[in-house]
């Protein structure tokens, strides 16, 4: 004999419970912590003398107050060969007497004005961090992408393998200096 | 014969009665790790677009640092602002902030505190430049500016 047990109806309480779910997938937004990573400077020390650099060891960026762009002393439009400028710059190892002696040696300065918008700050930075990663990523024969993540995670021993190969003898000289006053 | 008829009445259904504690196990999972956001942001967000985007390893190190034009101009002026945490700060409160955030950490972990700053695309290098020499005063020297992926890559 068939007897019927006494329940509540609870079919539908799944339904109600992926409604919630559902509300939570899509309201949840996953906060966004990524960016350009850069470590500023030591603060200055009055008593540290001036060290100068001599000016072939140096790829001078400057940009004014109203964006536009100064490239060792040569206005510049079109930004699209600046990546490949750079790479060559630090990658030059003498072969050129006016660029750089050794990637060791070479620094890329980035000055700004203070009436410079972050947009073009961020869109310049990121293209002297895009010559950089080419380099080492090269070096160490990997793609960009993969070097970046690598570089992002350096706990694991072959992501750190990656970082160093692609590192040994180029330091990312990007110098930032402090933004001029005056815009011009 | 009576003996197959009798399998034919074993109950055949797929129980659906742990259904929905499943459901709400992965409920409360979302709502567990889902962190709400803490802060309402006062300021302008239009984050720039970059393409040679790092992660950042360790989370629980960062802290972030909003610089923009205040969205209720007619109360706070067109002027960009920096804000951190909930209320708008001025450049020489930042090396008091930085302080106070180093405090929250553990002491071994202290100097590897990275700043996001997320700036707004039009406010000025002046106003940024300026928090990074409080920055570099303040020794929190790891600096991260947020930006978001490029869908295209034009280089």
């Amino acid at each position: 004999m068939a007897r019927s047990t006494p329940e509540i109806p609870n079919a539908s309480m799944a339904d109600i419970a992926f409604l919630l779910l559902t509300f939570f997938l899509v309201t949840t937004t996953i906060a966004n912590d990524k960016g350009l990573s850069i470590q500023l400077p030591a603060p200055l020390d009055p008593n540290q003398p001036i060290v100068e650099f001599q000016q072939k060891n140096l790829f001078t960026i400057q940009v004014n107050s109203s964006d536009a762009l100064l490239v060792e002393g040569q206005p510049l439009d079109d930004v699209s060969n600046l990546k490949d400028d750079i790479k060559r710059f630090i990658l030059n190892n003498g072969a050129d007497p006016l660029s750089s002696d050794n990637p060791e040696k070479a620094i890329v300065t980035y000055k700004t004005d203070r009436g410079t918008s972050h947009k073009r700050f961020v869109q310049i930075l990121d293209i002297i961090q895009n010559a950089y990663y080419d380099v080492w990523a090269d070096q160490s024969g990997v793609t960009n992408a993969r070097f970046r993540e690598a570089a992002s995670d350096t706990s694991d021993p072959t992501n750190k393998d990656i970082y160093d190969k692609g590192r040994k003898g180029i330091p990312m000289a990007i110098s930032i200096a402090e933004p001029t006053k005056i815009g011009g | 014969m009576s003996k197959f008829k009798k399998k034919a009445t074993v109950k055949q259904d797929i129980p659906t009665s742990s259904m929905p504690d499943v459901v709400f196990m992965l409920l409360f999972f979302f709502m567990v790790t889902t962190e709400l956001r803490k802060t309402n942001i006062d300021v302008m967000q239009r984050i720039p677009e970059g393409t040679q985007l790092r992660k950042l390893q360790r989370k629980s190190l960062v802290t972030d640092l909003y610089i923009g034009e205040p969205k209720k101009t007619e109360q706070f002026g067109k002027e960009p602002k920096i804000q951190a945490e909930d209320t708008f700060i001025e450049v020489s409160g930042i090396i008091l902030w930085v302080t106070r955030q180093k405090d929250l950490l553990p002491e071994n972990e202290r100097d590897q505190m990275t700043v996001a700053l997320k700036v707004d695309s039009e406010a000025k290098r002046g106003i940024i430049a300026d928090v990074e020499t409080e920055l570099r005063k303040a020794n929190a020297r790891k600096v991260l500016y947020t930006v978001s992926e490029k869908k295209l890559d034009l280089n």
